[in-house]
């Protein structure tokens, strides 16, 4: 496998021509550069699961240990998909490369690879696909954008199948509706029927599916770690707040990421829905079991997604509660929202979701009977039922980050906002071109938030910095919110690369630091434990 | 002065050649992406670079470069290509290019019998100030990936850190109650 040369020496370096050669995509092969791709999965993760051709493989060898038959498995797995996914089969077919998605990919803004355009990502899978199944592609091969299945077109797939979020920022664009996150993971499903996942995916897979949530939590760790938030709320507030576990007969389950409950900056979104929940005194619980919001079997196959999350209604149906409520996740919602009730719909062993503080009636979600948290506390706002004091917030200038599955896959646009303006009084909008429909993906989505594929995520994570930078230096923005979790463990990172000083927080973060609770001692801390400016704390 | 009001006079013409040979490091179809795309947001790289090219001109011709002035806008570009597929050398090899332009131009503009005299000397000086950037580049580039693998290191503590604090495997010294 091709990797990074060694700099050219100074005589060299003068003689270099910059213009590179002109040969097309097909002659150009795949070169795997560190940084650009994460590590493959061990087999031990593909076997907790059940998945085929399960070994230990690395990517950055030659030989990947594939199977004997791979090349019929890749054209079978195609056939079987073709027939079964009618959106797949037009995909291949319709693309007339008009080019109204190559300069709309955070990976190619922020990289520059044109493989990394996603016209010609699909044309990856497509060119086979011509090859195996149209007629054109067999009698004319490359003239017709046709090309064998070989190994290095198969490692060329692997690469930049797992170099898209699957953000669908690009589908915003193409008039014919193609939507390259689907092709994506389409092409992921059979780079999965040869074991060629990742070890940051399926890692999480096999935890969800041996314990319910991707960070392998046991439950008394999911209660400890909650009892742990609850103990920094005391120390903050002066509440101790109460919350419940796996009780039979609650109203709402709660479903939150568990990165809420494990990582920084995502547990103070967890204490501020804590803190919520006790001061308007909601009738839910939490759950051991359907602990985890997030779901990498979407990176995997759709039956992997399938699998995973069944635990959600069945353990709604074991405890008896009427809904459900779900927290600041991204890809939870574009499953939640789309892919439910065509899984299970209509939950009929659930009730359609009424707020028992306001009644109000959440009919968009009659089918599926899940709420998004940001739809429920704006609602409660919206009917005076919180006290809050934003000025606990001056000390943040605030903008916000539509994750990509929220915004293009469920159109939450402004619940967040509604939100974010009743508890912050600083707020400010990066340009309309990167918010809202048209946001920037964090460059990390999708199961690629690794360690060992940092420079893609920085080069795909720019352009959405950029925009940041530009909320930075005209308003001072110093906060990036968002309702993702993927985002609070991705964006961190991404703001010290690019814009240092600007902090990463979830919105029930800022909700907790407002909220006046009934009884509570005066505020001189906020969620993180760090002194509240002009509140007795330092200025 | 010859050299100032040589660069002064052809200012434009010369910082968008300089931008073009930035630009043409990468693949041909993103080059022209980068070249004519104009909208800040939906072109990030091409006018990062190109911001930074026009303001690195302006500054270079001063017979004083303010290095204050001059280190962000050699950051902007660089941070950019110390996480793209450059080597070391090809990162910061862009701040050679603006000698060989301004050399061209030479050619284009002078013969050898009417070369102004001085204008030599003062070239060479130039390009000691070029070469100045160029290691004020490598510092630049140095850092950045510094900090990408302190963030790498930051991202696995971040993810180990509460853990071990719930587990009473580390345990922090109180603030002072005083």
């Amino acid at each position: 496998m091709a990797t990074k040369g060694k700099p050219p020496k100074p005589e060299e370096l003068s003689k270099i021509d910059y213009t590179p050669p002109k040969r097309g995509w097909m002659d150009t092969p795949v070169v795997f550069k560190p940084g650009m791709y994460c590590h493959g999965t061990r087999a031990k993760y593909l076997e907790a699961v059940g998945m085929p051709n399960a070994r230990d493989w690395s990517p950055a060898e030659e030989d990947w240990k594939l199977p004997p038959e791979w090349k019929e498995i890749v054209l079978k797995g195609i056939k079987e998909r073709l027939q079964k996914y009618r959106t797949f089969h037009v995909f291949m077919d319709i693309c007339v490369r008009c080019g109204a998605c190559a300069d709309k990919c955070h990976f190619f803004l922020g990289g520059g690879d044109p493989k990394n355009m996603p016209v010609l990502r699909a044309e990856l899978l497509r060119s086979v696909y011509r090859k195996y199944f149209t007629t054109a592609g067999k009698f004319f091969g490359k003239a017709a954008g046709a090309r064998e299945l070989t190994e290095d077109v198969l490692k060329e797939l692997w690469y930049y199948y797992f170099q898209c979020t699957e953000c669908r920022r690009c589908s915003l664009f193409c008039p014919y509706g193609i939507d390259q996150a689907e092709i994506t993971i389409i092409g992921r499903e059979l780079l999965n029927l040869l074991g060629l996942n990742l070890d940051w995916i399926m890692g999480p897979v096999a935890n969800s599916y041996r314990t319910g949530n991707h960070l392998g939590l046991e439950p008394h760790t999911i209660k400890a770690n909650i009892e742990f938030m609850i103990d920094d709320i005391e120390t903050i507030t002066g509440i101790r707040v109460e919350t419940t576990f796996n009780r039979k007969g609650a109203e709402i389950l709660f479903v939150a990421p568990s990165g809420d409950l494990f990582g920084v900056p995502g547990n103070y979104v967890a204490m501020g829905e804590l803190m919520l929940f006790h001061e308007i005194g909601l009738d839910y619980t939490w759950s051991t079991l359907a602990c985890e919001g997030g779901n990498f079997g979407f990176f995997t196959s759709m039956e992997m997604a399938k699998k995973l999350y069944y635990k959600i209604y069945s353990e709604a149906k074991r405890l008896g509660v009427k809904w459900i409520l779900g927290g600041e996740c991204g890809h939870q919602w574009r499953l939640m929202n789309q892919y439910l009730d065509t899984w299970w719909g209509p939950a009929d062993f659930l009730e359609e979701p009424v707020s028992p503080i306001t009644g109000t009636k959440f009919e968009n979600a009659k089918g599926s009977k899940v709420v998004h948290i940001t739809e429920f506390t704006a609602d409660l706002i919206r009917h005076g039922k919180l006290k809050l004091d934003p000025s606990r917030n001056d000390h943040l200038r605030v903008t916000f980050h539509d994750s990509c599955n929220t915004s293009r896959a469920m159109g939450i646009f402004e619940e967040p906002r509604y939100i974010i303006k009743n508890v912050c009084n600083h707020f400010y909008e990066m340009p309309e071109s990167t918010i809202r429909e048209k946001t920037f993906c964090c460059g990390s989505g999708s199961g690629l938030n690794a360690g060992e594929n940092i420079e893609l995520r920085m080069r795909g994570g720019f352009p959405r910095a950029n925009a940041v930078k530009y909320v930075k230096e005209k308003f001072g923005v110093n906060m990036l919110a968002n309702i993702c979790a993927i985002d609070r463990a991705a964006l961190p990172t991404l703001m010290d690369y690019w814009n240092p000083g600007v902090g990463v927080c979830g919105v029930h973060e800022l909700v907790g630091n407002a909220l006046v609770m009934k009884g509570e001692i005066e505020r001189t801390l906020d969620l993180r434990g760090e002194p509240l400016p002009g509140k007795g704390g330092t200025d | 002065m010859l050299l100032k009001d040589f660069l002064l006079e052809r200012k434009s013409s010369l910082s968008a050649k300089w931008f073009e040979r930035v630009v043409e490091t990468y693949p041909s179809e993103t080059a022209k992406f980068l070249k004519n795309q104009k909208d800040p947001f939906g072109n990030p790289v091409g006018s990062t670079i190109l911001q930074g090219i026009d303001n690195l001109f302006n500054q270079i011709i001063e017979d004083e470069p303010d290095t204050e002035k001059i280190l962000p806008l050699l950051d902007s570009i660089i941070r950019i290509r110390a996480i793209q597929d450059f080597s070391a050398s090809e990162a910061v090899a862009f701040i050679f290019y603006i000698k060989d332009i301004i050399r061209q131009e030479f050619e284009r503009t002078y013969t050898n019998s009417n070369y102004p005299a001085g204008l030599r000397e003062e070239f060479s000086r130039f390009e000691a100030k070029v070469d100045r950037l160029a290691l004020l580049s490598f510092d630049i580039y140095m850092r950045c990936r510094e900090k990408i693998y302190e963030l790498k290191a930051q991202e696995v503590k971040n993810m180990t850190y509460r853990l071990l604090q719930q587990a009473k495997l580390i345990v922090e010294s109180p603030e002072r109650s005083d």
